[in-house]
């Protein structure tokens, strides 16, 4: 399946969670902020919520600004 | 200006601070001198932006040069109108930092001037939802005055364009917002040199901001020490009444002589 | 509405003014004259025996404000007694219901015959004026006269009880665009025994008048006190924030001051304190320059000599042509005036004395839209 994350296209190889593709990707899911579909999922939820086609994803964190 | 606390203590959201010095986390030459620069500065308050992961380094992150006793204002950059800065804010809170947020709407990527009307609309959503709301504005006293209204915590006019160091461009306006706000005046954005946040002080304003000026001097840790130091000189002689300008005596009394014929 | 002067009063009425004042030294004052903006205590500072010394830099930083923000400019009024029936028992006025004057209200008919002549004159502006009796001078009456008026001067200012938001709308529905009100003295326990009687002894109703006003969307709106009831540095002092209070509050609304000081009239009351002429000049420079925007009046209580030489030193409007007798205007013989004149110069007079001075009489300073005269 494929998805949108952080505005571009990715491609899924099978069901995942949003959980499994932060840690996929080698992030620390205590240090990221997630939108699904426009919803706020907070670190809780992060193993409970199953990605599908067509989902829109934004991992997000704090960097350095004024 | 507004003091009625002997301590002069500053006093945003209902949190008291000592240091009046906000400071940035952008464009510094490395993370890592970070916690030093919050030493050198004294300082409380610090901002960061919030932005998507870039999965080519998944392991840098401001977040563990900034001790949890700081609070935290995350801004919104990169908010074009009111909706994004909504949205940024609710996923800033949603890390679980805190709810303090500064909103910076700038539509105008030439002069990065931010968008008065989005930020007020931006701002009277967001105290509904209960963040402690600081916004960035230009230095217009009409929209200071409607931000107080609308519950913003404090105001942030600029002295000048943000990373342009050109000092207090702004003053006559601040000199107003200092007079007719009531909720702390942080001057944001422009101040260039320790001078100049000095006057700002002397001026009434009740913290500045300083993240461009410190970040890129050649030495930044003592410019944050610099930084901080103008900014309690500048409070002090605020606080102290600067004396009086001399008042020309005349001979003469052309206006009241007639009470005393 | 949960804010009022009130609040801001009573921080105030409890601290001890007067020994605050008593202990400003000369360089406070020095201090303060170098400031750029005024906060209160700056105000009182000015008000204080130590800023008599320093009467002329203030007359001249007055003056200097005055011109930048008014220019050489003064806006002129003439007021109509329209009734001087009274309920009220005010011991330092002439309409005080016990005395015995003649009481007369004017007909609509007599309205208009005073119009005419008062507009013959060219003055637009006109200041509508009854004593404290709802049930003879009803809201219902002002309204019609201020329809009546409004055929012939383009603003029309009320200084008449107390009301309610509800009743300030419907006369400016009816015409009425700018409200005069003082509170004659802000001190609270001094007011409760100089109106002894009568719907006015409610001190509170009348404090928040002004606000009303201004929520009722009066156009502007003029505070004061009579200064002489109480200490004039007391006064004077409320007055100034009274006045703050409003503008800051209602920045849409033109507030003005007038700085009444009691004069000769019926009935034996004698007055708190005197006002000396350098005193006046004191409080009208330390408003002024505490509020740079403010409008400042002078009335005919004043003598035509000390009235000429205020003009510098920060009035904004004068009246002219005066008669504080019901109606007046046509009619010798008027009865009984709720105090004294002193200047009693005409309005030719009074032009041809501003003209002489370098002042520009203002005859019309607004019009609504919709009015029907030009």
């Amino acid at each position: 399946m494929e998805i949108r994350l952080n505005g571009k296209p990715e491609r899924l190889t099978g069901a995942i969670t949003v959980g499994d593709l932060i840690r996929e990707k080698g992030l620390d899911p205590e240090t990221v902020v997630v939108e699904h579909n426009l919803a706020i999922i907070t670190t809780v939820d992060f193993d409970q919520v199953w990605l599908e086609d067509n989902d829109n994803l934004e991992i997000l964190k704090f960097v350095g600004g004024g | 200006m507004h003091t009625n606390n002997s301590s002069d203590t500053l006093t945003i959201g209902g949190r008291s601070f000592d240091s009046r010095l906000l400071i940035g986390t952008g464009k510094y030459p490395s993370d890592e001198m970070i916690p030093d620069i919050i030493t050198a500065s004294g300082s409380q308050i610090i901002t960061v932006a919030l932005r998507r992961v870039d999965f080519r380094a998944t392991t840098d992150n401001v977040m563990h040069h900034i001790p949890d006793s700081m609070q935290l204002l995350p801004n919104t950059s990169g908010a074009r109108n009111a909706d994004e800065a909504v949205r940024i804010a609710r996923l800033a809170r949603a890390t679980g930092c805190g709810n303090w947020i500064k909103i910076e709407v700038i539509p105008d990527n030439l002069h990065l001037l931010p968008d008065g009307h989005q930020t007020l609309l931006a701002t009277e959503t967001l105290v509904k939802d209960g963040f402690v709301v600081l916004p960035y504005i230009n230095a217009d006293p009409v929209v200071a005055r409607q931000l107080e209204d609308a519950g913003a915590a404090a105001v942030m006019p600029l002295g000048a364009p943000i990373g342009t160091n050109q000092g207090l461009t702004t003053r006559e306006m601040l000199h107003i917002i200092i007079d007719t706000i009531n909720v702390p005046v942080v001057v944001d954005a422009g101040i260039g040199k320790p001078s100049q946040a000095c006057d700002a002080m002397e001026m009434g304003a009740d913290a500045c901001l300083v993240n461009t000026a410190i970040a890129s001097a050649g030495d930044p840790v003592a410019m944050a020490g610099a930084f901080a130091a103008a900014i309690r000189a500048g409070r002090e002689a605020c606080l102290s009444g600067t004396g009086s300008v001399g008042i020309q005596a005349t001979a003469s009394s052309p206006l009241t002589g007639f009470l005393y014929e | 509405m949960t804010m009022s002067f009130y609040t801001i009063y009573a921080m105030w009425r409890d601290a001890d003014l007067v020994g605050r004042m008593q202990s400003v030294t000369d360089s406070d004052v020095r201090r303060t004259l170098s400031k750029r903006t005024l906060t209160a205590d700056d105000f009182l500072c000015l008000l204080s025996p130590a800023a008599e010394a320093h009467l002329e830099a203030m007359a001249r930083k007055a003056h200097g404000l005055t011109m930048a923000q008014f220019g050489r400019t003064m806006v002129l009024y003439t007021p109509l007694y329209l009734s001087n029936y009274c309920t009220n028992g005010c011991v330092y006025c002439s309409f005080n219901h016990k005395n015995r004057i003649d009481r007369r209200q004017l007909s609509l008919d007599e309205v208009e015959d005073e119009a005419r002549a008062i507009s013959a004159s060219g003055l637009k502006h006109i200041l509508i004026l009854t004593g404290d009796a709802p049930s003879i001078a009803s809201v219902d009456y002002i309204a019609d006269c201020c329809r009546v008026l409004d055929r012939y001067f383009t603003a029309i200012g009320i200084e008449i009880y107390a009301l309610t938001e509800d009743e300030y709308r419907r006369l400016i529905a009816a015409g009425a665009d700018s409200l005069t009100l003082y509170q004659e003295t802000y001190n609270e326990r001094l007011y409760a025994e100089l109106h002894p009687k009568g719907p006015k002894r409610d001190y509170g109703f009348r404090l928040d008048a002004p606000e009303r006003a201004c929520r009722a969307a009066m156009r502007a709106v003029n505070v004061g006190a009579l200064l002489g009831l109480d200490d004039w540095h007391r006064d004077a002092f409320f007055t100034g924030l009274h006045a703050h209070y409003l503008q800051d509050r209602y920045p849409e609304t033109e507030i003005s001051a007038s700085l009444p000081r009691i004069r000769p009239h019926v009935g034996g009351f004698q007055p708190g304190c005197v006002v000396e002429d350098r005193h006046l000049v004191q409080i009208m420079t330390a408003m002024r320059l505490f509020m740079p925007r403010l409008g400042i009046a002078i009335s005919t209580r004043e003598s035509a000599g000390f009235r000429d030489r205020l003009l510098p030193l920060g009035v904004t409007r004068m009246s002219a042509g005066s008669c504080t007798a019901v109606g007046g205007h046509i009619d010798e013989d008027n009865g009984t005036g709720q105090f004294e004149i002193s200047d009693e110069r005409t309005v030719p007079e009074m032009v041809a004395m501003l003209q002489q001075a370098g002042w520009q009489p203002v005859y019309k300073d607004w019009q609504s839209l919709g009015r029907l005269v030009s």
